[in-house]
């Protein structure tokens, strides 16, 4: 167990490496250090679980403690790793799937003048994500929170010529800042209470502390579960927080399946897991989890519905997926949250990378209805797509029908019938939008020869695509192999089972199984999806034509789009005002306030310079002068 | 030793204090720094004078040993003061302090 801090060591390096050979290197020695770290990380976590899962450590964890981080009086956060079976899965995850989406960012961003830049970003991530995953208190987890924060601020605004990227990457860190800011008030609230933020102390003293009475917690507990929750819902983006991921999707593509959908945006599902001893002591505060999961999943899903844009259709489905997290936790069902996690990480980064695939074939297009009929023309990339896509409408024996099954049933068994219901109609809402996207990129009429007929013919060998410029898919290996082990690992992922349950405390429910209709009920649902997707999208498509111009329909169809509007609202409520309030301060009276202070300092220094004459009588005077002066008052007093 | 004691304290530092202020007034008026220095060296004989007088009154040697030191610390004085007295009499060819009063602030 010694060799684990090599897991974020090799990483760590890299991106120092990267960051200070910048320009110098070339793109293959960028590309083995930036890809060989995470490797290097990958196969030491990977020999870090085999140790810990033939050897199970006693109460299911191990703590390495490198080093005390402080001391600050009593506080005294040591720098320590602390595995145990959900550190491990994220680990696997995070090295992973990580490792595959590195090999397959060196053939996607190749040719990119910031090649050895992205790697650097890359690998300070995954370090980062590490940090977050192993940390043993919520200090270090925050240190890894806000560190993950910065590299997607980064990532995201990568292509930063154009000001679009960098405005998204901003919008992207401030929003999560709102989410890490309650976060940290909820850091302080536990230390003020206890003393420490070492999570296992945390889990012994809590609830000795805040004893839930009659079903209802006491106030600072619901307040510090809500203020986490907090946190998580910016990092996960779920309602209210979520509107900066669709707008992330400005990042390259590797980025958005390795942060914006396998790791970093899980970070909260992780964060509600890790500390679900203080989420039990209220159930208030759990009702909320649920309820943001079940609302963000539906209201997610019907934005997909009407996207066009290839990334965004995922990033919404990526969103969807963390609520069905979310209503899991609500649920009490910590076990298949994390589980979900770790499936919704294999088949989400499989459908991204292809993505990215169908996005370089197309000649960087991204608009679904300008694509079509490609599963002729890159049938391994339609494969991979068609495999990712089918796992995430939980078809049966893939993976994501393992854990999404295992979610509905422990919120139907908990007795959260309403969650239950939203979770199932989001199965239904999947089904759909998911099999919307292949069906119009990879079936249906090639209308990228339609678009370039627009242009005239002379013109089309120019700016639309010719015959010449049909739709191929690449053939080197670095792009197969992640594709290929993403591709099994959605198919196969569903058969890893990882001892969670000695993290998480065993469902209230018990050994009941309720009855037999409840566990087989999704699949008809999700079918019923796929089916009402095929029926409009491929056999009818007069109908949602139809329906986008019609009158009502129409504006409810806009109204989906633009995101049920979250964006215009926060304009007005946040963006607006702020704008106003720093054009009514343009003069800034603070600041002019605190001028005061300097501005008086001067004037009194100018005052006492002008007796400096430099006239050595008059000093003597004043000397003798003092001397009167104290003199008398002795002698008066 | 008698002939001192004949004499009352309130005489000798009088004097002192005579003496003090007769320094203190050429050091205020003279513009010419030997001049200056002189004053100084007359205020500062004016406190060991005190000193002794007082040592007398108590009948205790520390008076005298204060002298001895502020004699020391008088030549001292005069050796550095001298030197400033050399060094501006080169720099402005005068030794007039009026005319060396460009570090006013």
């Amino acid at each position: 167990m010694n060799y684990l801090p090599l897991t974020f060591l090799a990483p760590l390096l890299g991106f120092v490496i990267l960051a200070f050979a910048r320009g110098r290197i070339s793109e293959n020695l960028a590309a083995i250090i930036g890809v060989g770290s995470v490797g290097i990380s990958a196969l030491t976590s990977l020999c870090a679980g085999w140790q810990f899962l033939h050897a199970l450590p006693e109460g299911g964890s191990t703590v390495i403690t490198l080093w005390q981080w402080m001391s600050v009086g009593n506080f005294q956060p040591n720098f320590a790793l602390h595995l145990d079976a959900l550190s491990l899965t994220m680990l696997g995850v995070i090295t992973g799937v990580g490792f595959f989406i590195h090999l397959f960012a060196s053939w996607y961003m190749r040719g990119d003048p910031g090649f050895a830049r992205f790697f650097s970003y890359m690998n300070l991530f995954v370090a980062s994500m590490l940090f977050l995953v192993l940390g043993d208190n919520l200090l270090f987890l925050y240190f890894g929170w806000e560190g993950v924060g910065l590299a997607s601020y980064l990532l995201i605004g990568f292509w930063y010529q154009d000001p679009a990227n960098g405005a998204a990457a901003r919008k992207a860190f401030v929003i999560t800042r709102v989410g890490d800011t309650f976060m940290a008030i909820g850091l302080f609230i536990l230390y003020r209470e206890f003393g420490t933020l070492n999570i296992q102390e945390l889990a012994v003293l809590a609830p000795a502390a805040w004893p839930v009475v009659n079903g209802v917690g006491t106030g600072l507990a619901t307040a510090t579960a809500l203020l986490l929750l907090g946190g998580a819902v910016g990092k996960s983006a779920q309602l209210p927080l979520q509107t900066w991921l669709p707008d992330a999707m400005a990042g390259p593509t590797p980025v958005s399946a390795l942060i914006h959908a396998a790791t970093m945006v899980t970070a909260g599902v992780y964060l509600i897991a890790r500390t679900h001893a203080i989420f039990e002591l209220s159930p208030f505060a759990l009702q909320c989890v649920g309820t943001i999961g079940a609302v963000t999943l539906l209201m997610a899903g019907f934005i997909a519905l009407m996207q066009t844009d290839i990334k965004k259709i995922l990033a919404y489905s990526t969103m969807s997926q963390i609520g069905y997290m979310f209503l899991a936790e609500g649920v009490g069902a910590y076990a298949p949250a994390v589980f979900h996690l770790m499936t919704h990480a294999f088949f989400k980064a499989l459908l991204f990378l292809s993505s990215g695939s169908v996005i370089l074939a197309m000649h960087h297009e991204q608009d679904i209805f300008k694509m079509g009929n490609l599963r002729k023309h890159i049938p391994f990339v339609y494969w991979c797509m068609l495999i990712g896509t089918l796992a995430l409408c939980a078809f049966p024996l893939t993976s994501g029908f393992f854990s999404k099954d295992e979610i509905l049933h422990e919120a139907y068994l908990s007795g959260h019938h309403s969650l239950w219901l939203a979770g199932l109609f989001g199965a239904f809402l999947t089904g759909i939008y998911s099999f919307r996207l292949i069906f119009i990129v990879f079936f249906g009429p090639e209308r990228w020869r339609a678009t370039s007929a627009h242009h005239g013919h002379a013109d089309a060998a120019h700016h639309g695509l010719g015959p010449k410029d049909d739709p191929h898919g690449a053939k080197t290996l670095d792009h197969h192999i992640p594709l290929a082990v993403l591709l099994v690992m959605a198919l196969v992922g569903g058969f890893i089972h990882l001892p969670l349950e000695s993290v998480f405390p065993a469902a209230e429910h018990g050994a009941e199984h309720g009855p037999a209709w409840i566990a087989y009920l999704p699949i008809p649902v999700s079918f019923a999806g796929m089916f009402s997707s095929w029926f409009l999208f491929l056999k009818r498509p007069d109908i949602p034509a139809a329906l986008a111009n019609g009158g009502f329909s129409s504006y409810i169809g806009r109204f989906w789009k633009s995101a049920f509007g979250f964006d215009w609202l926060y304009d007005r409520l946040f963006v607006k005002p702020f704008v106003w309030a720093a054009e009514v301060n343009r003069n800034d009276f603070i600041d002019w306030l605190i001028g005061l202070i300097p501005l008086s300092l001067r004037g009194a220094n100018s005052l006492v310079a002008a007796t400096q004459t430099g006239n050595l009588r008059w000093y003597a005077f004043a000397a003798g002068a003092g001397a009167c002066a104290l003199i008398a008052a002795v002698a008066l007093h | 030793m008698t002939a001192l004691h004949s004499i009352p304290m309130e005489h000798g530092l009088l004097l002192a204090a005579a003496l003090f202020s007769l320094g203190l007034f050429g050091l205020l008026t003279r513009r010419d720094m030997l001049f200056m220095l002189m004053s100084i060296e007359i205020m500062m004989n004016a406190a060991a004078l005190a000193f002794v007088v007082a040592g007398s009154r108590w009948a205790v040697p520390d008076g005298q040993i204060m002298f001895i030191l502020i004699l020391t610390l008088a030549a001292a004085e005069a050796s550095v003061g001298l030197a400033l007295l050399i060094q501006l009499y080169r720099r402005f060819k005068t030794l007039d302090v009026d005319a060396a009063s460009t570090m006013k602030g």
